[in-house]
């Protein structure tokens, strides 16, 4: 197949595989969760629930000082690296293109060249998190073959997006498609990995956030 | 009934995953943060005390039995199994390097509550026959007894008959109608008896009607400990049987971390309906009588102190600023530790650790973190409201050659109180 | 057919030798020779002799030959397009039936193994062939029969070269390229569609120059011209690099001349030469005329997806594909959750009650 080829099969029937994998995916993931149930509580309330699980979405965004002190360079780092992914994902013009195509609206396109920076950063931040993955005990202890698909399946977009826009290695349209195809990659492989913590890390929070703010302690 | 199984243990875990079970196991990332916030693994510097791996057979649990990738992987040989090998390996894991103090919840950047996953996964533990002998004997004794130190009514009646002597005060057992049944732990009766004098000073000069119960004097619940709800359900009804036969108004906790846990937060549902009565740790009813004007104290403490933050009654009963409120009413030096509040690091000896005499040696090494809290300070005394802290903590002292006496809140603040018939300095 | 050199006949044509230079000159930068070749590019073809052309016309609109052959003044181009011995064009000899055909017959014979032939258009394979037939021939047979004898085949125009519209989805006339057909004869494609007329030239020159084909690509392309995308010589460049799209086709983003990549535009992806050559002398190419590129070099571009479908966004509907995976998520969930839930309740329901008694191992 050459790059044309493969191109106007990322384009068509792969892209149409790999989302109706990741959402019908994910929201198998989410009905095994909610179908689990979660008995109401019968001691009396201190305080609201939604008021503490909707805190709790939000609380969680920053570290807590004891832990940021043991931790400060490897906690950056995952701020870096989330921070950095979405904004290539979210920020870059072409992408919008394809956010707007099913949402109905679209938003304001960041500078490429800020795109590409901030790609760049990303990836290096994401071969940090490896780094730190492989050399603290309590990580690398924990740490399964999940964790490095997991990684391999997120930096891949990043780094042929990158090689696409700065020319590297192969034709743009080689690039261009290897991009699709590692973003349908990633999307395949997402509701059976970690991956799915970017929906479940909001359900956790909630359930978590729900009990502290009904005993009214801190979350 | 029947003798445990593993298949009773996986059964068991089964059960208790519920959807917050399965959006934590979801979410986790492998982040590791929770280690980071874990005293056992801070003071060992052991990876397998990190508070996810520890509830490990769980997810696998999870993974084979509730999802439809998960019954995939195990068909095809994928996945670990849970067998009695899992279970013996985890068993220190889960009772001696645990006290379900919460802070591993607080910090995962995810939302996942880790802690009470080991409150769940401890069910199966002990239905597979893997939790340790000393939990198990402390639940005989309580059931079988009434108290897991073996404390019986008798030795109550005797502390009661000291009280009466040393503070003309009467200490009534059940006494219908009274606003406030007072529980009492093993461990207060046995070693702290300020604890009760201290009480009865202060609901008197309170105007505060008030009991204790025959059949229910007992607060600590080892079925928490050991996690067996079935257990845990048995003690708590036997409170709450009594506190519903008396008709009083409120119960009220005693100077013990997991009773709290056990009567506020577990009791109506372990039992399967609310309360006809409300429930406040002595904390909490203490902050209201000086709100509220009911007792004053006069005189202040100078000695340097400081304050440790019980686990179950401050991060997880929200009971953080009515003692520093007391506190500073009679305290002129009073510091705070680093990490005061919420974020304060375990005793190490909660959740049942104290009563597994095989988590000794590891208890004594989780203290170093409270012992380097303490030495940053460089304090005279040190002030909590958990009898099991407190003896945790001394013996840790003791161990360490650190000479800071370890003083009860309540017992404290009655000794400055205000007495209409004397005055105290 | 006379013996004149190409040089011999321009200035025969009133071309100065002046005039000769510097349209050697424009031919060598065309093909990215260093300055240093421009008297090797004279000399050659002030000395070529008129190659045999035949060139066949099969399923195609004539685009391509309108494409080369339109001028308004007889250009250079035209006058080098002069010089090639056209033994036989559909459109443009005189000649017609059989003595058309005679004439390349006898083209052939002459020249069989030298010639260089043509090709525009593509050849259905359909019904036997029947889809397109000349004189009774299938384009098909006339092809193999044609390009046994000839030096170099040149595919002009994307139908010859990749099969073009005709082979657009569902093909019905079972459209194939030459390339296709043809596996033992060296082949240039020059694709467009349809090709920029200073392209085809600039091939011929480097054949007279040289005596071969230029350097091709993985797509037989000459590289000189089709080596890089519109892309990056799009003059609306700097648009996309600062997000600046045109929404619509006559919105305030149009007017401005921003980019043109929302509407459909293919630049990214499409190798030629039109930013730089651009079309009728240079006048312009259709980003600068304000519409997005087609991507008309590029093989299957007419299945591309649809012009006016950004590069960005996938061929089908994303809003409905979510759609239709969520229904099938939902179905699948609301099985596996029936499942979870009974095992679940099986699990609690079945679980015994536990006494101190059933709290020790048997040892």
């Amino acid at each position: 197949m050459d790059a044309n080829e493969l191109l106007a099969w990322a384009r068509g029937p792969g892209f149409d595989i790999a989302l109706t994998i990741f959402v019908a995916g994910m929201l198998l993931r989410l009905l095994e969760v909610l179908a689990l149930g979660n008995k109401p509580d019968l001691s009396p309330p201190r305080g609201s629930g939604p008021k503490g699980a909707v805190q709790t979405l939000l609380s969680r965004n920053l570290p807590r000082k004891a832990v940021f002190d043991r931790e400060p360079l490897r906690i950056i780092n995952g701020y870096v690296l989330h921070i950095g992914f979405f904004i290539v994902l979210f920020l870059y013009g072409p992408h919008i293109v394809l956010f707007e195509s099913f949402l109905g609206f679209g938003w304001p396109a960041l500078p490429s060249g800020m795109i590409d920076a901030v790609g760049a950063i990303t990836i290096l931040s994401l071969i940090a998190a490896l780094v730190f993955r492989l050399n603290n005990k309590v990580i690398r202890f924990i740490s399964t073959k999940d964790d490095y698909v997991a990684w391999t399946v997120t930096l891949l977009p990043l780094l042929t997006g990158y090689m696409a826009y700065n020319h590297l290695v192969a034709s743009y349209t080689m690039m261009l498609a290897l991009h699709l195809l590692s973003v349908e990659l990633l999307l395949v492989v997402a509701p059976f990995t970690k991956l799915t913590h970017m929906f479940s890390f909001a359900m956790a929070r909630w359930y978590q956030g729900y009990q502290a703010g009904r005993r009214g302690v801190e979350s | 009934m029947s003798a445990p199984s593993v298949e009773k243990g996986i059964q068991a875990i089964k059960g208790q995953i519920d959807a917050p079970v399965a959006s934590f196991f979801s979410a986790c990332v492998h982040c590791g943060l929770c280690a980071e916030a874990c005293l056992f693994y801070t003071e060992t510097g052991d990876p397998k005390y990190t508070p996810i791996n520890k509830v490990e057979p769980m997810r696998r649990i999870w993974e084979r039995e509730y999802t439809l990738f998960g019954k995939a992987k195990a068909a095809l040989g994928l996945s670990k199994k849970v067998d009695a090998d899992t279970f013996a390996e985890w068993e220190t894991l889960v009772y001696d390097g645990c006290t379900m103090c919460g802070r591993c919840s607080l910090v995962c950047p995810v939302g996942n509550d880790i802690s009470d996953m080991i409150r769940k996964i401890r069910e199966g533990f002990a239905a597979a026959g893997y939790a340790p002998e000393g939990l198990i004997g402390a639940s005989t004794r309580a059931v079988e007894i009434g108290s897991p130190m073996g404390v019986k009514l008798p030795a109550v009646q005797a502390q009661i008959k000291h009280l009466q002597k040393n503070t003309g005060l009467d200490v009534p057992i059940d006494a219908k109608g009274a606003e406030y049944l007072v529980l009492l732990s093993s461990m207060e009766i046995m070693n702290f008896p300020e604890y009760l004098e201290a009480i009865a000073r202060i609901m008197h000069q309170a105007g505060k009607t008030w009991t204790i119960a025959s059949k229910a004097f007992e607060a600590t619940n080892s079925g928490i400990q050991i996690g067996v709800s079935d257990i845990a359900k048995l003690l708590v009804s036997r409170v709450v049987d009594a506190a519903d036969e008396l008709g009083v108004k409120t119960v009220i906790s005693p100077e013990c971390g997991h009773a709290f846990t056990a009567i506020r937060w577990d009791g109506a549902n372990l039992i399967g309906r609310p309360y006809g009565f409300e429930v406040k740790h002595i904390l909490e009813v203490l902050d209201e009588f000086v709100k509220q004007g009911l007792i004053k104290t006069a005189g202040m403490e100078d000695a340097k102190l400081t304050y440790h933050d019980p686990c179950q009654i401050a991060r997880k009963g929200g009971v953080v600023e009515q003692p520093r409120d007391l506190l500073n009413r009679i305290a002129s030096n009073f510091v705070e530790m680093e990490d005061a509040g919420e974020m304060n690091w375990c005793c190490g000896g909660g959740g049942g650790v104290s009563a597994n005499e095989r988590a000794d040696e590891l208890k004594l090494t989780a203290f170093n973190r409270k012992k380097a809290q303490l030495q940053a300070l460089g304090v005279d005394t040190l002030v909590t409201a958990c009898a099991n802290c407190r003896l945790t903590l001394e013996e840790g002292l003791e161990e360490n050659n650190m000479d800071i006496p370890i003083v009860g809140l309540t017992e404290m603040l009655a000794e400055h109180l205000v007495e209409d018939d004397k005055e105290k300095a | 057919m006379d013996d004149l050199t190409l040089g011999e006949r321009l200035r025969q044509r009133g071309v100065s030798r002046r005039g000769f230079m510097k349209f050697c000159a424009a031919t060598a930068s065309m093909m990215a020779l260093p300055p240093i070749m421009i008297p090797k590019v004279a000399a050659a073809l002030e000395q070529a002799r008129r190659p045999s052309v035949i060139w066949l016309s099969f399923q195609e609109c004539t685009g391509c030959t309108e494409s080369l052959t339109r001028s308004h003044a007889p250009t250079i181009e035209g006058l080098i397009f002069d010089h090639i011995s056209l033994d036989y064009h559909h459109t443009l000899q005189a000649a017609a039936g059989d003595a058309a055909e005679h004439a390349r017959d006898e083209a052939m014979k002459k020249n069989w193994g030298e010639y260089l032939l043509v090709v525009d258009g593509s050849i259905p394979l359909g019904e036997n062939g029947n889809f397109s037939a000349i004189a009774g021939v299938s384009n098909l047979e006339m092809l193999k029969e044609v390009a046994e004898g000839a030096a170099a085949i040149v595919s002009v125009g994307t139908c010859a070269a990749f099969g073009g519209l005709p082979m657009a989805d569902p093909n019905p006339t079972g459209a194939v390229s030459v390339s296709d057909i043809i596996k033992d004869k060296p082949i240039v494609n020059v694709p467009g569609c349809p090709p920029i007329p200073t392209v085809i030239t600039g091939v011929l020159a480097h054949f007279l120059t040289f005596g071969r084909l230029p350097e091709l690509d993985h797509l037989n392309r000459p590289k000189v011209f089709f080596g890089q995308n519109i892309h990056d010589r799009c003059y609306r460049r700097p648009f996309y690099e600062r997000g600046q799209f045109a929404e619509t086709f006559d919105d305030e983003g149009a007017r401005k001349g921003w980019c043109l990549f929302k509407l459909g535009c293919k630049g990214p992806t499409t190798y030629n030469a039109c930013a730089t050559a651009k079309w009728n002398e240079g006048t312009s190419f259709p980003i600068e005329a304000g519409h997005g590129c087609i991507g008309c070099s590029e093989p299957n571009f007419w299945d591309a997806g649809g012009f006016y479908r950004a590069l960005s966004l996938p061929h089908a509907n994303v809003g409905e594909t979510i759609l239709t995976a969520g229904a099938a998520g939902i179905a699948i969930g609301a099985a596996a959750a029936v499942l979870n839930r009974k095992r679940k309740s099986d699990a609690v329901d079945n679980r015994e009650t536990i006494t101190i008694k059933d709290l020790s191992k048997e040892s």
